[in-house]
């Protein structure tokens, strides 16, 4: 009986968590409370992956009104895969809250934080586990909206600022994408994404579909911070607090290249989109630019957490990169990155984030002779890093093959050649850390001796050891991205 | 044990020690322990490998699927097995020469040396193990990086340069071009498996497309120090003496030259090259590097870096053995891998116990010192004999099949090449026995004798494995042999 109402429960209940939260208000129960909702959301997450693997999507009609008319709920290979990913992180993340979020947070908002978090944590589920074009939107919403005022939470005053930001371009984007949505919905006269898809091959005039797919791209590519409309993500990663960090760059900009991969393969369809229009070369250009740009900048930058932030920017290009590819190897990158890069800056925020409480910062001034002060969160940067470059035996290395060997399949040597050298640029600002870390003497700035709280260690280095991991056994992430690229596709596996 | 137990044993054995180094951190005598009882496991599951590996078997060992069709897989075959042999054979000797090389030397992070060290053996077995090509480059890098924090191990100015060249070259060139030819391969051929014959042939490839595939596996690995890619070499130098003896005359360099000879081998397969006449410019290249670095060692006063060039230029004789495409070449690049292995390191050994002795590193300040450090400077002699190509020691006879395969195919550059070598070999070597023994000592040098004792032992052990294998050459003749029936 519970086992049917799962695709309905994994968002329901971190969604129903928020205001219990804010009902209950004590520091220790709104974090255990949160903590629990997520920790639930991830095992139902879980069950809904083995299920769709063993047998095939899922639909769930909400309040048991068939679709097209009422709401559906629809699970497959890929949103199952991006499910795990957000409902996972959020587990990783809240309890790391529990010492991080009460030293940046002051104690009587501490609520609010743990109620936000859980709304978050919801949006972004209902985003990827909808099959409505329209309560996707309401989703994108309500995980916005939390993520404003979750970076708002940043001790430093400039946080505000950021959230201000992110709450314009933000704003901007989802509007632009319900505007699209409402095109659609004038031609199609459906809401349901399935149902779209079915009808739009039919409508007589193309125009108003181009001008949707045109609003869509722009509103969730603003969401994803695809390069140029990133400039809102730097500061919103640096100024937040390091759990908000972490949380956000493993799950939301992963989230919207989910939407984005749905509405172009799932709605638009690939003739439209990879034949009638440019898009690939477009993505193409972009993601490159992306790539080579925000590399060089992060190897300027004078503060780890924006270097970080910078870095995002790049690895979301090869997710882009891949998208671009248009191919099935291109498609398992990005999806497979989506996943690796999660896992990966996820690991490296949360890392950060116990410098930052400890220094006082994460200047790079902070970080010289890190090593002798904070051993353990030194190799855990160090290894989530090389990640990060795509060094074998690491998740960030099986994006990067599949990626290199879509360019080569293609015949697109250059393609290969750029993905190769720009992850020599991330060679270049992971190194600038190990160098401070490890061969610098330690000066005025660095932490006195001691590591961070170990509520903070143990899931900054879970996720640590989940980069290498993925980088061994890529049973789960690789044969799961094959199945989405598969899917999108429209193909057999 | 069973082949794949003894196979995890020898690639378990140096990461258990690294781990046990780490916790013994605190007691320096019991953290040496622990760095010997791991280098004689190693040597141990080696040599039980060993009869196997001659009676024909192939010990494997697969264990994670890395990628769809990829595994993280083992199997130990001839070549393999001799550099593994070789690499955990001088581990015990380098072990003991450490020992006594960083208590004399007073070195600080002591614990991270060694446990560094032992996971640098970790990948150098991996590497000579691996079974296809990902599993292989997987070992590559992680050499790559567990050895850069021995490169900059003292900390200052000059090593955080040297370890950025020896990034920069060593990450560069892998990253840039290693990696797309190994996608490449899997592209082309659809596996990335070592197999006798290569894997390459099916794909039918014309001979500019394996041409050029070839030259992005030969500059791609670049620890193979072929010129241009061979600035890392000198670069590393900043390191601790018992990190260029063991890595960076054997482990490191060789598993550059190894893997260029396994690819032709084993990817390319020769009949597949010689097809279609497409390593036929890897020989010049290979000559060239042998001979310019030879000129650079001629005009190189520090003895470091002068040894240091000297193995850019040895390194070209097995790239060259490999390139020429002939069985005997072959033979010759598998051996010299061997042959050169005992020789260097017994030469850096010397250089890091006249250091540690007298402080003198510049090959001008070395004269006399033969009167006051004999032992060191008789196996410097045999280690230097080795280098020349020289009876009674063993760099003699990779040199002689080299030139055997050379004459056969009418090879005449290749033969001009091994000929002026040797000439300049002489010249940088000579001057410095001649100095050692037979110039009297400048006035005003302070008093030393020997090093201690176990750099001593260690140095004099390695010395007389250079005279041996010139004497009982049969195992690793066997194992090159067995390369290149197959």
């Amino acid at each position: 009986m519970i086992a049917g109402q799962l695709p309905a429960l994994v968002v329901v209940v971190p969604l129903a968590a928020a205001p219990l939260v804010v009902l209950v208000r004590r520091p220790v129960a709104a974090f255990a409370i949160a903590t629990a909702a997520c920790a639930f959301s991830f095992f139902a997450a879980l069950l809904l992956a083995a299920e769709v693997a063993g047998a095939g999507p899922i639909s769930y009609a909400l309040g048991s009104w068939p679709p097209p008319w009422g709401i559906e709920y629809r699970v497959d290979a890929f949103n199952a895969f991006v499910l795990v990913l957000v409902s996972g992180a959020a587990t990783v993340v809240a309890p790391y809250g529990w010492r991080a979020v009460a030293a940046e947070v002051r104690r009587d908002q501490l609520y609010l934080y743990h109620a936000t978090f859980c709304l978050c944590v919801a949006g972004l589920l209902g985003m990827a586990i909808t099959g409505d074009a329209f309560n996707l939107f309401v989703f994108m919403e309500i995980a916005s909206l939390a993520s404003y005022i979750l970076i708002a939470l940043g001790r430093d005053r400039r946080a505000l600022l950021a959230a201000y930001q992110y709450l314009i371009l933000g704003t901007i984007g989802a509007t632009f994408y319900v505007i699209g949505v409402g095109l659609l919905y004038l031609v199609t006269g459906t809401l349901n994404i399935a149902d779209m898809a079915a009808r739009l091959p039919a409508v007589p005039d193309l125009r108003p579909v181009l001008a949707a797919l045109a609003f869509v791209t722009v509103g969730v590519s603003l969401k994803l911070a695809l390069f140029p409309l990133h400039f809102w993500l730097p500061n919103a990663y640096a100024y937040a607090p390091s759990a908000v960090s972490a949380f956000l760059s493993a799950t939301a900009t992963k989230v919207s290249v989910y939407v984005l991969l749905r509405f172009y393969f799932g709605v638009f369809g690939l003739p439209l989109v990879v034949e009638t229009l440019p898009m690939p070369q477009i993505l193409l250009a972009l993601s490159i630019v992306a790539i080579v740009s925000a590399s060089l900048v992060a190897l300027w930058q004078t503060d780890l957490k924006r270097l970080f932030a910078y870095s995002s920017v790049a690895q979301i290009g090869y997710i882009t990169l891949g998208i671009g590819m248009a191919s099935r190897e291109g498609l398992t990158a990005a999806v497979v990155h989506l996943f690796n890069h999660g896992v990966t800056k996820g690991a490296l925020f949360l890392l950060v984030g116990g410098v930052a409480l400890r220094a006082g910062g994460a200047g790079f001034a902070s970080l010289r002779g890190l090593a002798r002060a904070m051993p353990l969160t030194a190799l855990g940067i160090t290894l989530a890093g090389l990640s990060l470059i795509g060094v074998p035996g690491t998740a960030g290395f099986v994006s990067k093959w599949y990626l290199v060997i879509g360019a080569i399949e293609a015949g697109r040597w250059w393609l290969a050649a750029l993905v190769v050298a720009t992850s020599l640029i991330a060679v270049g600002y992971v190194w600038r850390f190990v160098e401070a870390a490890y061969l610098a003497e330690p000066g005025p700035a660095t932490p006195a001796r001691g590591e961070a709280s170990p509520v903070m260690l143990a899931p900054a280095w879970l996720l640590v050891a989940a980069c290498l991991w993925f980088g061994f056994d890529t049973s789960f992430t690789v044969t799961s991205a094959r199945r989405a690229a598969a899917l999108l596709l429209g193909g057999a596996p | 044990m069973s082949d794949a137990g003894l196979v995890g044993a020898a690639l378990l054995a140096p990461v258990l020690g690294a781990a046990g180094i780490a916790l013994a951190g605190r007691s320096p005598n019991l953290r040496e322990a622990v760095t010997l009882a791991s280098a004689a496991a190693l040597f141990a599951s080696c040599a039980a490998l060993l009869p196997r590996v001659l009676a024909g078997e192939r010990p494997a060992l697969a264990l994670f699927e890395m990628l769809p069709g990829i595994a993280l897989a083992f199997r130990v075959e001839p070549l393999g097995m001799l550099f593994a042999l070789v690499a955990s054979t001088l581990w015990i000797v380098t072990s003991v020469y450490a020992i006594g090389y960083m208590r004399a030397n007073e070195e600080a992070h002591q614990t991270r040396f060694y446990a560094c060290f032992a996971l640098a053996l970790a990948a150098t077995v991996g590497l000579a193990f691996a079974a296809n090509l990902v599993t292989l480059f997987l070992f590559y890098e992680m050499l790559t990086l567990v050895t850069w924090p021995l490169v900059t191990h003292h900390g200052d100015e000059e090593a955080r340069a040297g370890g950025r060249v020896y990034l920069a070259y060593l990450l560069g060139t892998s990253i840039l071009l290693l990696l797309p030819a190994i996608g490449a391969t899997w592209a082309f051929a659809g596996t990335v498996e070592f197999a006798a014959g290569g894997i390459l042939g099916e794909a039918r490839l014309g001979g500019a497309t394996l041409a050029a595939l070839l030259a992005l596996y030969v500059f791609g690995i670049g620890k193979a120090a072929l010129m241009p890619a061979h600035r890392w070499l000198p670069a590393a130098m900043v390191a601790p003496a018992p990190v260029s003896a063991l890595l960076h005359a054997v482990a490191v360099v060789k598993a550059g030259v190894f893997a260029v000879l396994k690819v032709i081998v084993y990817v390319f397969g020769v009949e597949t090259l010689a097809g279609v006449r497409a390593a036929d410019w890897l020989a010049p290249v290979a000559g060239f590097t042998i001979l310019a670095a030879s000129v650079v060692a001629l005009r190189s006063d520090n003895l470091k870096r002068r040894l240091a060039y000297s193995t850019v230029s040895q390194l070209s004789y097995v790239v060259l053995g490999a390139a020429l495409l002939a069985p005997l070449a072959t033979v010759a690049a598998a051996l010299h891998i061997a042959a050169h292995a005992f020789g260097k390191i017994t030469l850096f050994f010397a250089a890091g116990a006249i250091a540690t002795a007298s402080g003198k590193t510049e090959v001008s300040q070395l004269d006399g010192v033969g009167r006051r450090m004999p032992w060191t400077m008789a196996a410097f002699a045999v280690g230097a004999l080795s280098m020349i190509g020289l009876p009674p020691a063993a760099g003699v006879l990779s040199k002689w099949f080299l030139l055997a395969g050379a004459m056969d195919l009418g090879h005449w550059v290749a033969v001009a090449v091994i000929a002026a070598s040797t000439t300049l070999n002489a010249a940088y070597f000579a001057p410095i026995v001649y100095r050692a023994f037979l110039r009297p000592e400048a006035a005003g040098g302070r008093e030393h004798g020997e090093a201690p004792l176990s750099m001593r032992a260690a140095l004099c052990a390695s010395a007389a494995l250079t005279l041996a294998m010139f004497f009982a050459p049969e195992l690793p003749l066997a194992l090159a042999r067995a390369l290149e029936a197959r």
